[in-house]
Parts: C-alpha cells; structure tokens; sequence
C-alpha cells in the first residue's frame, strides 16, 4: 500500500448483480469497421461489458493485456466501452485485445446511464469512464458487477476470472 | 431486432459516399452504416467483399447484390427501387471513388 491515501470516488448508483443491462446504441468498433449496434443486439450469450479510462491511457492498456493474457475472448464476447472515438478504438485493436470490440461513448451518455461517469481533474470538459466490468448472460442480467471505488483501481482480474469460469461453464 | 438489407460501406466525408446516401434516403431505403479506414490498407472487409478496396460499396441481401463505385450503385438503386428507369439522375459517372 503506498504510504498516502489514495483518491476515494463517490458512491455510485450502478447496475447490480440480478438487474437487466441498461440497453444503449453507439458505434461498435472491430478490427475491420465499426457501426452502429445495440448492446441488446451484440449480447446473445455470455458477456463480459468493461468500461475503461481513454484508449492511451496506461490503464486501459493494462486492462486489455489482461483479457489477452488470460484469454477470455476464447470463453465468452468480450465489449469494451471508453469515451475514445472509433478511429482511436481501431489503432488499439491493431495493438492489442485481438478479437474484442469496443463501443465509442465520447458524450459519456452510456458511462452517465450506468453510473461510472468521472470528471478527469485538469482535463477541463472530459468526462470519462470510471473502471467497471460487468458480465452478462444471454438475456443481459448482470451475473458479476465490479465498478472502480477508487482512482486508479483495476478489477480483481482472478475473481472475474473465477466468475468467467461459473458463467460459462 | 432487424437489419436493414442493404449495408453501406463508407469513409466518413466521402463525397462519393454521400452521394449514393443521398439517393439511398430519396428512395426511403433503410441501410447500415459501416465505416472503414482513410488508409485503403485498412480496408480488407470491402476487399473481401467487393474485391476491391475502394468505396463506396454496396452489399444488398435482398438482391443478393454486392457493388461498387458510386455511378454504378446510384443506377443500381434507381433501378431496382426507384419505380421508374433512369430516373432523371443521368450524372454521368466517371469513376473516381475515394
């Protein structure tokens, strides 16, 4: 632990495990094209909705290592979500996360609706996303719900992948 | 939720592009958007489906038609959906898509 306390974000309101997946339309990005697509339409089995700090940020770059690491894009979908715009979405899927996609919310509407909005202090204007992972079964009921309490925080990437595993069978 | 048959594949602010979204919306024709890259390199999907990189292209699952260049798409479209041959939209088309 470092020797000075960290930042605490505020409680938030966001989906829990047993609720429905908020629905939401925005562009959706691979690493051929993107466009338009409703979480409604994309999910049509197991899950695994992250939100994420800007494309370029160390901590979404951290995060995608991790899903490559581990592999999950072999065990269930895996959507991505950050404020990044699709051309910056692209560049990272040539780098890293082969076969994830990413959903582009550069209002924030979707991070406000799900309740893991953050104002970047000394980014005057940014509103992004705070770290979160949801994992969704087929009909979108949240099986797992992880939202970020402190800044910067990472998911347990072992109990995600314990709640993977149950998921999925 | 249903997909509209025809898909568009577009570079955004591509006039050409625009063009055949245009006519696309004249005939009240519901279409997906799918945009690719400025750098033709990065456009393997409309190779791959059109066997050419450059766009606009067309993939129409009604007619099972695939088709680019914007004068070919904008016949296309007349024809097959505007109710009247050549209907007054003789551009003319001298190639050049983006």
């Amino acid at each position: 632990m470092p020797e000075f306390d960290v930042v605490t974000l505020p409680e938030t309101d966001h989906p829990e495990s047993g609720e429905v997946a908020p629905d939401f339309t925005c562009p959706l990005v691979n690493d051929e094209y993107w466009e338009d697509r409703s979480l409604a339409d994309v999910v049509d089995g197991p899950a695994l909705l992250v939100f994420h700090p800007m494309d370029g940020a160390f901590q979404a770059t951290y995060l995608y290592n991790e899903v490559d690491d581990r592999g999950w894009v072999t065990d269930l979908d895996v959507l991505g979500l950050s404020i990044s715009t699709p051309y910056e979405h692209k560049r990272l899927l040539g780098e890293r996360a082969a076969g994830v996609r990413i959903f582009s919310d550069p209002s924030a509407a979707v991070a406000r609706e799900y309740g893991v909005d953050h104002d970047i202090d000394g980014m005057t204007g940014i509103t992004e996303c705070r770290p979160a992972a949801f994992l969704l079964d087929g009909d979108r009921t949240v099986r797992y719900a992880w939202v970020a309490e402190e800044h910067p925080e990472f998911p347990d990437f072992d109990e995600l992948d314990e709640a993977i595993a149950e998921l999925t069978g | 939720m249903s997909q509209p048959a025809i898909t568009l594949y577009r570079l955004q602010a591509c006039p050409y592009c625009e063009r055949v979204v245009r006519v696309l919306d004249r005939l009240g024709l519901s279409y997906r958007s799918r945009y690719v890259e400025p750098m033709h390199s990065e456009r393997n999907v409309v190779k791959r489906i059109s066997g050419k990189r450059s766009v606009p292209a067309i993939v129409d699952e009604g007619t099972g038609v695939t088709m680019s260049e914007s004068g070919n798409i904008v016949d296309y479209l007349e024809r097959t959906y505007g109710g009247t041959a050549n209907a007054g939209t003789a551009e003319g088309d001298v190639g050049g898509d983006a």
